[in-house]
């Protein structure tokens, strides 16, 4: 057992862990945290992506030891007082997504994207979602979505990732 | 998609990570970016009883320069490798090479020293770094040595690492003001390349001065395509001249049948791509 | 504001508006109902221990080294648990001499396909579920694996179940000659060999192994703790897997509960009665304590069921003039090792559809089903469909070519006209509406047919390297899953009604209870439209009701493109029940006589009067039931159960343009444009994104996807490192359109969408293809038609290229496919 202190979504979490413990397992199972979900075993989905220290990664290609004193935002972080991350609101406006299940990943994936580049080409959409896998909307919608976020965006906004935790939530030794 | 249970370690200088390897003995496994040895965890492909973390070395991420030389530390991310000035500079086909290495998340999280040492194949940096002439800096007990690419690069998922031993730089001789390009062929975005050619070329008033061609994925190692970078040099960069020089592309290779390619047909892509690569990196 | 939108006061009507979807809120913020989220107290997980052989008895099992590890609760072999008992159910013996073997839910003594499961571990963690199945030991006797049709029903062939005596499952005929719906094939086509005014064009195609690749894998919880047993699945169709479960197990059908939460994507793949649901089911009994099993991807690749897998042999005669005369089809369908719960039905579903839009004299289908020892097929998005679809659309490609006729010209000559529906075809289907000139008039515009086709000759005049293809499909389909009296004449086990009943609430407010199930249709979004318009009632009043058999009782699931066809219909009943029970009361309301009452905008009004009341508040009314009429009763809910009398047809035209690299093989995207008339659209939002994504399942089965296996019977194709699904960088964007018949067999006029695209692009697409490259000598391609193989058709003297000629090994550049072998062990960085 390792013992882990991150914050995630704003709270700062204290656990012990088994160092065999994938990050998104931990937010899954000790966290509550299912709205980041499991897709593939070979890191090909994307659909576990998160912000690590305000970077998108794959929550199954990350050790939960390793997120140790860092800070990660998940799909459940996003909201503000009830308003949606702008990408949120562009993935319902453009009917982005259908079954649901790559969406968290594909929002976490094209915040950070448009981080990066906050006026991509279609093109460059495609090239930044790469790494996500949907089976449900053939990807058009999506990356009208993101650009459509793009725009409502502009001028310059990056993920907000690193809102000041507020509070140590102790997890239970086991 | 849960890893066989292990022990882990994070150490903080290179000096603690070697000491952990010692510890470790046969079974120890060293962590990088884990883009590749978190996936073969979790299918048990592999089952390490210890896992060093080499996350936690400040010492092992960064590119500098060096004299005529560019270093980057084993640790540095691709991330980092594509946006880095120095390397757009001098060293730019690393930095094209690193572009098309799988989807943005890994390359948060991935490293090129990783990547190298991985050596997969069909992985996307060892033609680039064979091309480029680049050294391997390895720590090992006795302090450290420095291995050319031509002998890093030893077999399928083999190199010149020994047991002990970690990758701590990879240096790169400049290639200020040649042009780069790294022509990647795949079946979709996601997969890996079927064949891949680097090519980095050095063009005087329309002549090609000099050439270095690696190959991705045309034997068990990367494979640099000499003929074809000596019938390039001295000759203008026409389509038709570097179409010709590129016949020999598959010059030395031995690539393996399977479900993607037989060997006929990577050796044509390898001469087709290069051709391509070639024409690229000289316009 | 002084002014309003919509000044007369009339309510903007629902159906037709492009809502943004109810479901998404919950979806983009991560506030979802995923099966494997479930977390009980007590929960223990599952492991299923797998054959990593195609075909091989079990000579032991050792679970002792398992059982020692700290946090085992238990390790079952099949027989501990009675597993090797069960007989799995299908539900479509399609032929009266079908030959069915038994299905265990765990193999007792033999194993029939790389995967099958043989023992399982339970366990407080599924970390050490894990670690414990790779410490049972496994002891088999290998078997000769059966992987190839062909040989498989020949006289000596290795059996997959030597108790049936035979491989073959089943062999379904269809005669239009017998059927007395057209001429006899088998003499119009010999009668065509030996006439110089015809020609016979005979083609052999393959329709590859596919996986679906839902995004959510399976997943599965059962509570045996509460007085009704309770499932939590990741399923399409909880209601016939209650029924089944019922049946197959023996257990009191009131004594289950099955529940599909959020459901991520089933595309055919999540209508099963799974193996390792019934094993957790089982498992959970007999601990008494809630138990899950999650799957892992490569696990649902190698289990989960796989779809299409035909060898179609396809002879078709035609008057040199360009009249088909008559059409012969021979299928093998491949069902894999054993029968899934529609499986051995799927191909039989192509029997209607080979014949698509067009006008054909003479017509035969024989199609004989094949056990191998691989995965089992079962329903794949389209279904039988699309293999159908993929066969007569390639012929008519290279029947226009053996002709030297332009393919959409030949295509024109053939089809049904506008002014001839309705039309009964030769395989006997009456289709309603259609207007096949209508959408084709708009693809070709929209595509710039002749411009492309004008680019297309330049390029090859000039010799590019990247030569452009052009491919039509221009496709019908049946959807609309199915009018009960058809189900059962072609022996299948259930009918194909679909239910609805509706609440309506003290405040006013709807529920909607919904036999169909959805896992990504967006029905909460089309049905409240749908039930908005009917009672008149807000759009964001109505709540949609789905995948619990304790709420929803009655049911058939989603699949067949039959939710809105059949489901939404049920709706549209249940909603004129309402209207009709609410009347009387709304007439004693008013104190007026019912015949005086009309009903509009969810009021009833007393014509020539204002006065009137809402529906919503007659709710209240008999709520309350202060005063309500005598010898009714005080309740306006209802319940409908809608049984179409015919499919609906909805049509399209596809036009595809591909580059083809002549010195790669590599196939690009270059335009796709297709025009589908699904009837009236209720949501065009949902119609579009419900054609996009059938598109890119169509198109990757052209271009990227195979199951494939290697000579022993190994999945080769088994992470999805190795089934290579397109990403957003490899596909583009598609023009979508529509054209409109409405249906004419229900009173929405509505047709279904769900598996178009999917149905329709995959021949638009290889049809480019060949197009693009067939001046280079080229004649076929299998599919996938990778770079290797287009390449290959280039050099091939014979112009073909499949599988047949590639090392069948996987990729040593696959990464993960290839690290098992020479992995460095510790050293490396």
């Amino acid at each position: 057992m390792a013992r882990i202190r991150t914050t995630v979504d704003g709270l700062v979490y204290e656990d012990d862990v088994e160092p065999r413990m994938l990050l998104v397992q931990y937010l899954r199972e000790r966290l509550g945290k299912t709205g980041t979900v499991i897709g593939c075993d070979t890191s090909n989905c994307g659909a576990c992506t998160v912000h690590l220290d305000g970077m998108s990664v794959k929550s199954c290609s990350v050790l939960a030891v390793q997120a140790n004193g860092a800070e990660v935002l998940t799909i459940e972080g996003l909201e503000r007082d009830g308003q949606l991350h702008p990408v949120q609101q562009a993935f319902h406006d453009n009917h982005a997504l259908q079954c649901g299940y790559c969406t968290p990943g594909m929002i976490m994936q094209s915040i950070d994207l448009l981080g990066d580049n906050p006026d991509p080409t279609e093109h460059e959409v495609r090239e930044g979602i790469e790494g996500n896998l949907c089976r449900c909307t053939g990807y058009q919608n999506i990356v009208r979505a993101v650009q459509d976020a793009a725009t409502k965006m502009k001028p310059g906004a990056a993920p907000t990732a690193e809102a000041g935790a507020k509070q140590t939530v102790a997890g239970g030794g086991a | 998609m849960i890893p066989a249970q292990f022990d882990y370690v994070r150490p903080t200088t290179v000096e603690e990570a070697l000491q952990a390897l010692r510890d470790g003995g046969d079974d120890a496994k060293l962590l990088a970016g884990g883009q590749s040895l978190l996936p073969v965890l979790r299918l048990r492909m592999a089952d390490p009883s210890l896992i060093i973390d080499l996350g936690g070395i400040p010492e092992l991420r960064g590119v500098r320069e060096d004299g005529n030389e560019v270093v980057v530390g084993a640790m540095t991310s691709h991330h980092d490798v594509t946006r880095d000035d120095i390397l757009r500079q001098h060293v730019a086909l690393i930095q094209e090479a690193t572009k098309t290495v799988a989807d943005p998340q890994v390359r948060h999280r991935g490293t090129l020293g990783g990547a190298l040492a991985h050596a997969d194949p069909a992985g996307d940096l060892a033609a680039p770094a064979l091309a480029l002439e680049a050294k391997f800096v390895i720590a090992g007990a006795n302090g450290t040595r420095t291995v050319a690419a031509a002998d890093f690069f030893e077999d399928y998922f083999a190199t010149a690492i020994g047991e002990g031993e970690l990758l701590t730089e990879i240096r790169f001789p400049k290639y200020t003001g040649w042009g780069a390009r790294y022509e990647k062929f795949n079946r979709v975005a996601q997969a890996w390349s079927i064949v891949a050619v680097a090519a980095t070329i050095k063009v005087d008033g329309g002549t090609i001065s000099d050439a270095r061609i690696g190959l991705t994925n045309m034997a068990g190692t990367p494979v640099r395509a000499t003929a074809v970078e000596s019938a390039l040099v001295g000759q203008s960069a026409t389509e038709d001249n570097v179409r010709k020089a590129a016949q020999a592309a598959a010059e030395g290779t031995s690539p393996t049948a399977d479900a993607d390619a037989g060997t006929d047909y990577r050796e044509h892509l390898a001469r087709v791509l290069t051709g391509r690569a070639v024409l690229a990196a000289a316009g | 504001m002084t002014t309003t939108e919509n000044p007369t006061d009339a309510p903007v009507k629902e159906i037709g508006r492009d809502r943004r979807r109810k479901e998404d809120r919950r979806l983009i913020t991560g506030r979802t109902q995923w099966t494997d989220n479930k977390a009980l107290t007590g929960l223990l997980h599952i492991a299923i221990v797998r054959s990593p052989f195609a075909h091989a008895t079990i000579k032991g099992i050792d679970t002792s080294a398992a059982k020692q590890l700290p946090g085992i609760v238990a390790v079952y072999t099949a027989a501990d648990i009675g597993a090797d008992q069960v007989q799995l159910p299908c539900a479509w013996p399609v032929t009266k001499d079908m030959r069915s073997p038994q299905r265990p839910a765990l193999a007792g003594s033999r194993v029939n396909f790389a995967g099958e499961g043989v023992a399982v571990v339970v366990a407080r963690s599924a970390a050490i579920a894990k670690d414990a199945a790779e410490l049972v030991e496994v002891d088999y006797d290998e078997l000769e694996p059966v992987l190839d049709m062909e040989e498989a029903l020949k006289d000596g062939a290795t059996l997959v179940h030597p108790d049936l005596g035979t491989n073959s499952n089943a062999q379904w005929v269809f005669d239009s000659g017998e059927a007395g719906s057209g001429g006899n094939a088998t003499e119009a086509i010999s009668k065509a060999e030996s006439d110089d005014d015809q020609i016979v064009v005979r083609r052999r195609f393959r329709q590859q192994r596919l996986v679906p690749v839902f995004m959510e894998p399976r997943s599965t919880v059962v509570d045996p703790t509460g007085e009704q047993l309770v499932m939590w699945s990741s399923t399409q169709v909880p209601h016939i897997l209650k029924t089944m479960l019922a049946l197959t197990l023996g257990l009191p059908e009131h004594k289950l509960r099955v529940i599909a939460p959020d459901v991520g994507g089933g595309f055919g793949g999540k209508i099963a009665v799974a193996p390792e649901e019934v094993v957790t089911l089982l498992v959970s009994q007999k601990l008494g304590k809630p138990v899950k099993w999650t799957e892992t991807r490569s696990e649902s690749l190698l289990t989960a069921h796989h779809g299409r897998d035909q060898i179609q042999d396809l002879t078709m005669s035609v008057t040199k003039d360009g009249t088909i005369t008559g059409l012969d089809v021979k299928l093998l369908a491949d069902m894999g090792a054993y029968l899934g719960l529609v499986g051995p039905g799927v191909p039989i579903l192509g029997a209607f559809m080979f014949n698509a839009i067009y006008k054909i004299p003479a017509y035969r289908f024989d199609c004989t089903n094949v056990f191998t020892t691989k995965t089992l097929t079962d329903a794949y998005r389209g279904a039988g469909r699309p293999e159908a679809t993929f066969g007569i659309e390639r012929l008519m490609d290279e029947a226009a070519l053996e002709l030297g006729m332009e393919p959409m010209e030949f295509r024109k000559k053939n089809w049904i006209k506008h002014d001839e529906f309705p039309f009964t075809t030769v395989s006997t289907l009456t289709y309603d509406t259609g207007n096949y000139e209508a959408a084709t008039d708009q693809a070709m515009q929209m595509f710039d047919y002749d411009g492309l086709r004008k680019e297309q000759a330049e390029r090859r005049k000039r010799g590019d390297v990247k030569q452009l293809g052009i491919g039509i499909s221009t496709f019908t389909e049946m959807c609309g899953l199915a009018p009960s009296r058809v189900l059962g004449s072609l022996d299948y086990g259930a009918g194909g009604w679909e239910t609805a009943a509706i609440r309506m609430l003290p405040t006013g407010k709807v529920e909607v209870v919904v036999g169909v199930s959805p896992h990504g249709q967006g029905h909460e979004t089309a049905f409240s439209q749908i039930v908005a318009d009917q009672l008149g009632v807000g759009f964001d009043d109505v709540e949609i009701l789905h995948g619990d058999t304790q709420s929803s009782y009655r049911g058939l699931d989603t699949y067949g493109s039959r939710s809105l066809a059949v489901g939404g219909i049920a709706v549209v009943k249940a909603a004129e029940k309402v209207i009709e029970k609410a009347k009387p009361i709304a007439a004693h309301m008013l104190e007026a006589s019912e015949g005086d009452l009309e009903f509009a905008a969810g009021k009833f009004s007393v014509k020539g009067t204002d006065k009137g009341v809402g529906i919503q508040d007659i709710a209240l009314a008999v709520f309350a039931a202060h005063d309500y009429p005598e010898g009714i009763e005080p309740d306006i809910d209802a319940h409908a159960t809608f049984d179409p009398e015919n499919f609906s047809f909805p049509h399209g035209t596809h036009l595809c343009a591909v580059e083809v690299d002549t010195e790669t093989g590599f196939v690009s995207m270059y335009k796709y444009v297709c025009v589908d008339d699904v009837g009236n659209v209720i949501n065009p939002l949902i119609v579009e994104g419900q054609v996009h994504g059938g598109l890119a399942q169509g198109i990757a089965q052209a271009l990227y996807e195979e199951a494939a296996y290697d000579d022993q019977g190994t999945l080769l194709s088994g992470t999805l490192v190795d089934y290579t699904l397109p990403s957003a960088a490899d596909l583009i964007s598609f023009d979508t359109a529509n054209t409109t018949t409405a249906s004419t067999t229900n009173p929405l006029g509505v047709k279904g969408v769900g598996e178009a695209g999917t149905i329709a692009s995959t021949p638009a697409v290889v049809n480019s293809v060949l197009d693009a490259i067939r001046h280079l000598g080229v004649k076929d391609i299998d599919m996938p038609t990778t770079p290797y193989r287009v390449w290959s058709a280039i050099q091939n003297s014979s112009g073909t290229s499949g599988r047949a000629d590639e090392a069948n090994v996987a990729s040593p550049g696959a990464g993960l496919g290839s690290t098992a072998r020479d992995m460095p062990e510790g050293g490396n960085l």
